[in-house]
């Protein structure tokens, strides 16, 4: 099974051509990426001013909520309302797995963002104002780089659903790695199918690593570890904690 | 100068802080104590438009603070509150040197500035490229007040920043505060809810009561003295006649000279240099401890001084004076110049008829009528 | 409408099977998170590889995990197993961070107060954290459940008969109604299962419904 799987991996002709890994790994990662910088306009403004201004929380509770919904429903019932639209063009196949995507990726993406600006302390936000910073230097130079751990978790998660999301997408007639997954389950051809998967599963852990990377090279060292240290200097949580003035 | 001239703060259901008029005299720490919800923080808030008043008008040198834009105001005003609120992305020396930056300053100069104020604090270079999270939180509030004072304000808010940290670096900071006020004198407004901090701090100090209504304005002397009504004297507490003290110079009290003994001297000398059960050990002149000649059993040593003693300054404040003669083991207390020298003991008692010669900002009726009492008793 | 209502002894049975693959999943997942999760407290310096190793498994999508299951486990591509293991580790990487922050969050004294009282660990941790831990533990299942849920539709494109089946099925037969009574099975579904944790955790918890004041 294993050597089966091997050969279609290193077989030459995957390697090339329009059904080749190459291609369809490009087009997995160019959809994912479109959906996501689509998904991040929306979601993370949104939850920075939902966190800033402390209006419209139930649309957290909202998009929470929708992450119950099954999205290969959510594939079906989008592609379906929109099947008369773009007839004849490449774009009916394209467009209805693209904006459940983005629906898909928004609940993660705004629950960093709002959850990350939320979490600053309401002394720093006041210290910063009563510096001289404008709202929209507050925003720059301190609410987002303190949220931006939380930010990123967010994206991570929200990555990884798209990756998987487009998988399966692939029953759309979609391109990308998902293809071999449905292409081989139609043929009955294990190979392919788990070849597939295999080539999925490196991806998203690839994604998700570099993801981790970047976390860690653009997150202030000040952010990270910080109840740790707290601890060690052994500040005694009776003078820690906030009297009631 | 900052002046109130009839400032009002009302929110929907309240009033927060009432027709307020009080000035803020220049090179002064002016502290706004009171019990919580008396509309303190609110009136500091107001003075760097955080909290925008409602009615009346705070000027700063003649000038209204709402002709020009609320962020440039608050540059030229340093801001420290109860937490510090440093930003935990930013190291100590990028914390401090933040409002230079936002004034433009290039990031080498705000960096050298940021490291010059860090040394005014008492923080040693090292703890420059620090987070705030690897610091104690006396070492934050330290960082906060190096952070307001780095663009050199003239004034400075400061809403209970030694609030949060344990008693002993309450006190530490305290004392560098005043300190480095002495050498800066920059015009503070000081808000905190401990009336003994405001007395050990303020040049002046108002008390507001709740309702944001001012109940007095004072020197701290005069309002232990002769507090205005009863929420005042209440709220300044009991033992406030012996805390007074601590505002009445020391005149000069009958200075007794006191047989001496430098530490390393052996038990003969220490037996010949006294017929007091209790001698008193110094060094270059100045005095480390009390010393019982005829239990010794050796040379005097460091240890075996008892410190027990506090040692007051002949030119500070008489309270000083009257806990060095009553913690003295000997009874008598040990008077020393500026730079610590020995200049003579007092006791309790002299300290006493010299505070009942003082001339105490109180009516004569009252005074006669304490030493009378005093007498009759006697 | 309609077609949910021509079809509800169907639905039922569909509901059952979609129950059994997302739910076994969840106890077995709970069961061996509990043991994990006490490691890694015990054991701090492997923490960071139990609750990192688990949390790599999660970022495998679901329809390569189901794939990829017969490799590991020898089963066939039809067979339910390859669910029910898949999703168990999907419950477990999701499970194990909670487990650690519900044990971290039991206060520090209560846990000493229980140690001076002469508990022994494995009776400490058994009476006193884990009970305490029980609503952080609970929150945690409940986002395992929503999740589960949604993902065992997934297996329907691979032919393992649960609710997802109508979304398929509605999908190739251009059934609009079809597709909308798979995803509202599904929510209600995710609901029930909601709920039920939340009905467990009160039962467990009884001194949290104390009104304090």
């Amino acid at each position: 099974m294993i050597t089966s799987i091997w050969t279609w991996l290193t077989a030459p002709a995957q390697w090339s051509g329009a059904g080749g890994i190459p291609t369809r790994l490009w087009e997995h990662i160019w959809a994912c990426l479109l959906v996501l910088v689509i998904a991040a306009a929306i979601a993370w403004p949104l939850g920075a001013w939902i966190a800033h201004a402390g209006r419209g929380r139930w649309l957290i509770s909202v998009a929470n909520a929708a992450r119950a919904v099954p999205s290969l429903g959510l594939l079906f019932a989008v592609a379906m309302w929109m099947s008369g639209m773009f007839s004849g063009s490449t774009l009916a196949f394209t467009i209805p797995p693209t904006i459940v995507l983005v629906i898909l990726a928004i609940p993660p993406l705004l629950a960093g963002a709002y959850a990350g600006v939320h979490e600053v302390d309401p002394a720093v936000r006041d210290a910063a104002r009563g510096m001289g910073m404008t709202g929209g230097e507050v925003l720059r130079k301190v609410e987002l780089p303190i949220a931006l751990p939380l930010i990123l978790s967010g994206l991570r998660s929200a990555s990884l659903q798209v990756i998987a999301t487009w998988t399966i997408a692939a029953v759309l007639s979609v391109g990308g790695l998902g293809r071999y997954l449905i292409d081989g389950l139609a043929s009955a051809d294990y190979a392919q199918m788990a070849g597939g998967a295999v080539l999925v599963a490196v991806l998203a852990l690839l994604v998700d690593g570099m993801l981790a990377l970047l976390q860690r090279l653009v997150v202030s060292p000040g952010l990270t570890g910080r109840r740790r240290r707290r601890a060690r200097t052994g500040i005694p949580r009776a003078t820690a904690s906030r009297p009631t003035a | 100068m900052i002046r109130f001239e009839g400032v009002t703060k009302k929110y929907d259901d309240s009033i927060a802080v009432d027709h307020l008029d009080l000035e803020f005299p220049d090179g002064a720490i002016t502290c706004l104590v009171g019990p919580s919800g008396c509309g303190k923080t609110t009136s500091l808030r107001m003075i760097n438009r955080m909290i925008e008043l409602t009615s009346g008008r705070v000027t700063i040198d003649g000038r209204d603070i709402r002709d020009q834009p609320a962020a440039k105001l608050r540059r030229g005003i340093g801001y420290v509150i109860q937490h510090a609120g440093l930003f935990p992305h930013r190291t100590v020396v990028d914390n401090v040197a933040t409002v230079p930056l936002l004034n433009g300053w290039d990031k080498r100069k705000a960096r050298a500035r940021a490291h010059e104020v860090l040394e005014l604090v008492g923080l040693p270079g090292n703890f420059a490229s620090r987070y705030p999270a690897q610091l104690s939180g006396g070492q934050q509030q330290r960082v906060g007040v190096a952070r307001a004072l780095a663009a050199d304000p003239p004034i400075m808010l400061m809403d209970e920043p030694f609030s949060a940290v344990d008693p002993v670096v309450r006190e530490q900071l305290q004392d560098e505060f005043l300190k480095l006020q002495g050498e800066l004198g920059k015009t503070i407004v000081f808000v905190t809810h401990d009336i003994d901090e405001a007395i050990k701090l303020g040049d002046q100090v108002a008390v507001m009561r709740v309702g944001g209504r001012l109940a007095q304005v004072a020197q701290p002397a005069a309002l232990l003295a002769d507090p205005a009504d009863d929420f005042v004297a209440d709220f300044v507490g009991r033992d406030r006649g012996y805390r007074a003290l601590s505002f009445a110079d020391t005149p000069s009290l009958p200075l007794a000279s006191e047989p001496t003994i430098e530490l390393g001297a052996s038990v003969d000398q220490a037996r010949a240099a006294t017929s007091d059960r209790w001698l008193l050990v110094v060094q270059d002149g100045r005095p480390q401890g009390w010393v019982e000649p005829a239990r010794l059993t050796g040379p005097i040593e460091a240890d075996s001084l008892h410190r027990g003693g506090t040692v007051a300054r002949v030119d500070g404040p008489l309270r000083a004076s009257l806990d060095a003669a009553l913690s003295s083991p000997a009874r008598r207390g040990v008077l020393v110049d500026h730079e610590g020298r020995l200049v003579g003991t007092v006791r309790a008692h002299e300290v006493l008829t010299a505070i009942e010669q003082t001339d105490r900002p109180r009516s004569d009726d009252e005074a006669s009528g304490g030493i009378r009492l005093g007498k009759e008793r006697g | 409408m309609n077609y949910a209502l021509n079809h509800f002894p169907e639905i039922l049975q569909r509901a059952g099977q979609h129950a059994w693959l997302a739910g076994v999943p969840l106890v077995l997942g709970l069961l061996i998170a509990v043991p994990v999760g006490w490691l890694a407290r015990r054991f701090p310096k492997a923490s960071p590889w139990l609750v990192g190793g688990s949390g790599l498994l999660y970022t495998i999508p679901s329809l390569a995990l189901f794939i990829l299951m017969p490799l590991i486990l020898g089963t066939r591509i039809l067979d339910p197993l390859n669910v029910i293991v898949a999703m168990t580790i999907y419950t477990l990487a999701l499970l194990v961070r909670t487990v650690v922050d519900g044990l971290s969050a039991v206060p520090r004294d209560t846990v000493a107060a229980a140690t001076a009282m002469g508990y022994s660990p494995v009776r400490r941790f058994l009476a006193v954290d884990l009970p305490l831990a029980v609503p952080v533990i609970a929150a945690g299942l409940r986002v395992a459940a929503v999740s589960n849920v949604a993902i065992v539709s997934v297996a329907s494109l691979l032919g393992i008969p649960n609710l997802g089946f109508f979304l398929t099925d509605g999908y190739q037969n251009y059934d609009n109604g079809e597709i909308w009574t798979g995803i509202v099975s599904c929510l209600i579904l995710a609901l029930v299962f909601d709920l039920l944790i939340q009905l467990a955790e009160r039962l467990l918890t009884p001194w949290q419904r104390v009104v304090h004041g």
